[in-house]
């Protein structure tokens, strides 16, 4: 069975929460008593209707305040497939959370007031959702019962979007609009009628025909290794395996490889998960190699094919998302952490900062301050083995570590 | 809708706490597994063990033993350590009360749950663990889903949620500073059905009381009691027999029984996918008030 992963998002009071709580009721997802417990707490707070968003915004203070403060993980099933939402907030001071939950998304779901059409926060979100390339987004125009369920409203924000797009979308991307009211329920896992000139799919059903996102798998290979695995018993006296999951392409027994940075060459012997041998790992496989000769090799490092090495890179242009309450400094040092490798690295320069409203570069700035999305170049201590975010998205990304409070401060998406 | 679902495991959800586990014995000089007895914990050291294959597990299991657990459970820990030669450290909550650090509850809701707290803190210190693996799910509980995968803690256990750290993609930052300790969570996107379903795939054997047996309960608040000598009850309280079994495994003070005929795992599955109340429903300890888990988590609970 395979996992779609899911990423909202909308602004304040799209209705973000009271949707999601709507595809779990609709997918009779909601335990009786959990339901129960909404219509309890929804009377405690005086309201006439079962208000679902309160299911979704798991803390005290979301709940006093009726708003989503940190990404919340929610899970249904369909006989189809296992989906899993990561419910991020709105609120443009939590952005780095929305990056956060939109991370290991293929579908980015985008929420739209109808009654208010496009916003701020749509660009910042489309703006996400195409940095962090996720492949499928859907637009979900909401509260249409306030709109009377308008197709002239509908067209208007399709075709405001669609500029949007025009200016900033990416080949590949596959972006669906659907009319929804999610306090009636109407084409989110059903039709209740009320919208009779739309014809297309529901936003389940969409949901449940969207095509996983194996393209990874025909990137080159890359394995970065977690550990060495050697047990030194009777049994396993020579063993040498290396551990780790593979990040992009696959790996066949007999393949030649290099290990890098030290470019010794070798072949993989045996891949092995747990008892079992297998021909071929695939991405996201987290399996023990072993290979032919003894080679110099231990984490950090990365097996890759021979005739697909990727790029050393010691100077690095990169657009990242500063996460963090301090701002960044050029001529700092922190970590950079590229998989599960780390090095020191110093901004040598911010080149621009993005205001994703305008889609413009704003060059003149000294600082990046927390949730600001632009371009800056750093240099690393030693090289790392990286590819383009834009062509393998699962070896183009990096996190930079402050080296003194030891937080995640930023995201990088290597040019 | 849920009684079609085609239950075949969903792989990447292994393939994820593999990495997950390793990332957490590379990162962190002396991780331990929290280890209850109950599923999710049985599949963790699963995990573990095919995580670090052909090697052995390279960290102990931790069991807070509360004093109120089912004998049953304490029975299928002791022959699992064994059978897979584990290394386990057992404290006692019992300790923590005679120490003074911790006081019981009285009145006929006493229960231990919230003691416990305070001698996991004290045996993480005593071992000096920087990271506690754990295995909580964040389909259990609204609070739950909002945790990240290494959850950082403060030195006093302290669960901070409106300040967690970013974290990206998979790539995993375990870096903490003095006094502090990492949760780590790795079956995070596990639902109850997935642990089931790995179960039966793995073949693994589970305590006895998941299984449908009779037993004496009480029934109060609309929830069946395991009637035991942990548990104060009132004088119209009366015991009587019946079929049951635990869908969740906690202290025998605040794990309620279901009605169940299931003494097979593909029964048990049958009967969650049907089952219109939820896993947690059977916790009496979350039923203290809306925010009872967030308030746990902020005072150290796992």
């Amino acid at each position: 069975m395979e996992v779609l992963r899911i990423a909202t998002s909308g602004s304040v009071d799209d209705g973000k929460s009271t949707l999601i709580g709507r595809l779990l009721y609709d997918t009779n997802s909601i335990p009786q008593d959990k339901m129960e417990a909404l219509h309890a707490a929804s009377k405690r707070k005086g309201l006439d209707f079962t208000d679902l968003s309160l299911l979704t915004d798991g803390l005290v203070a979301e709940r006093e305040q009726g708003i989503t403060i940190d990404v919340a993980h929610i899970y249904f099933s369909t006989p189809t497939r296992k989906y899993i939402i990561a419910d991020t907030p709105g609120h443009i001071e939590y952005t780095r959370n929305m990056v956060t939950g939109a991370s290991n998304a293929q579908v980015s779901l985008i929420l739209i007031d109808a009654r208010r059409g496009i916003v701020e926060q749509t660009h910042r979100h489309f703006f996400i959702a195409n940095l962090l390339r996720i492949p499928y987004l859907v637009v979900c125009v909401n509260k249409m019962d306030l709109v009377d369920y308008s197709e002239a409203r509908f067209n208007q924000i399709v075709e405001d979007f669609q500029q949007m797009l025009d200016n900033a979308g990416f080949k590949g991307q596959e972006v669906k609009f659907i009319p929804i009211s999610s306090l009636y329920g109407e084409n989110v896992a059903s039709r209740t009628g009320s919208i009779n000139w739309y014809n297309g799919s529901t936003l389940l059903e969409y949901l449940e025909q969207v095509s996983f996102d194996h393209e990874d798998r025909n990137h080159p290979a890359r394995f970065p290794i977690q550990s060495v695995i050697r047990p030194r018993t009777t049994e396993y006296h020579d063993f040498r395996g290396f551990a780790g999951k593979v990040a992009s392409g696959h790996f066949s027994v007999g393949d030649e490889v290099i290990s890098l940075p030290s470019g010794q060459k070798s072949r993989i012997k045996t891949i092995e998960q747990f008892e079992k041998q297998l021909p071929v790992a695939h991405a996201r496989e987290s399996v023990v190699i072993t290979l032919e000769g003894e080679i110099d090799s231990s984490r950090g490092n990365m097996l890759v094919k021979t005739n697909e090495v990727p790029p050393q890179l010691k100077e690095i242009s990169a657009n990242i998302c500063w996460m963090d309450q301090l701002p960044l400094t050029p001529g700092k040092t922190y970590l950079l952490q590229h998989g599960v490798n780390r090095v020191k690295a110093k901004v040598q320069q911010i080149n621009y900062i993005t205001d994703v409203t305008n889609h413009v570069q704003v060059t003149d700035k000294a600082s990046m301050t927390l949730n600001d999305i632009g371009r800056i170049t750093l240099k690393t201590a030693a090289p790392i083995f990286a590819d383009p975010y834009q062509s393998n998205p699962a070896n183009g990304a990096f996190i930079l570590i402050d080296e003194f409070n030891n937080t995640t401060v930023a995201v990088g998406f290597i040019e | 809708m849920t009684n079609q679902i085609n239950w075949e495991f969903p792989q990447a959800l292994e393939d994820e706490a593999i990495y997950i586990l390793r990332e957490t014995v590379a990162q962190f000089e002396k991780p331990v597994l929290l280890f209850s007895g109950g599923k999710d914990s049985i599949t963790l050291v699963r995990l573990a063990q095919k995580a670090f294959y052909p090697g052995k597990i390279p960290f102990s299991l931790l069991h807070v033993d509360t004093g109120h657990n089912f004998p049953e459970t304490i029975e299928f820990r002791d022959w699992l350590v064994n059978t897979l030669g584990l290394d386990i450290i057992v404290r006692n909550v019992q300790d923590s009360i005679d120490q003074g650090k911790a006081q019981e509850e009285t009145g006929k809701y006493a229960s231990r749950n919230a003691l416990q707290t305070v001698t996991l803190l004290d045996a993480i210190e005593e071992g000096k663990f920087d990271a506690c693996i754990g295995g909580a799910r964040r389909d259990e509980e609204k609070a739950r889903a909002k945790e990240r995968i290494f959850s950082v803690r403060d030195e006093f256990g302290q669960w901070n949620a409106k300040m967690q750290r970013p974290e990206l993609f998979d790539i995993l930052n375990g870096k903490i500073n003095i006094g502090e300790n990492v949760r780590v969570f790795p079956i995070s996107n596990w639902t109850e059905l997935d642990v089931w379903n790995y179960i039966v795939r793995e073949k693994l054997e589970i305590p006895s009381i998941y299984f449908s047996h009779e037993r004496e309960i009480i029934e109060r608040d609309g929830l069946y009691w395991p009637y035991s000598s942990f548990l104060n009850t009132t004088a119209d309280e009366v015991p009587f027999r019946q079929k049951v079994r635990f869908r969740t495994v906690g202290d025998m003070t605040c794990t309620a029984a279901v009605l169940s005929e299931a003494d097979k795992l593909e029964d048990i599955i049958a009967e969650i996918m049907e089952a219109k109340i939820s896993e947690r429903g059977a916790r009496i300890d979350d039923k203290r008030s809306e925010a009872a888990m967030e308030k746990r988590k902020q005072a150290g609970y796992f």
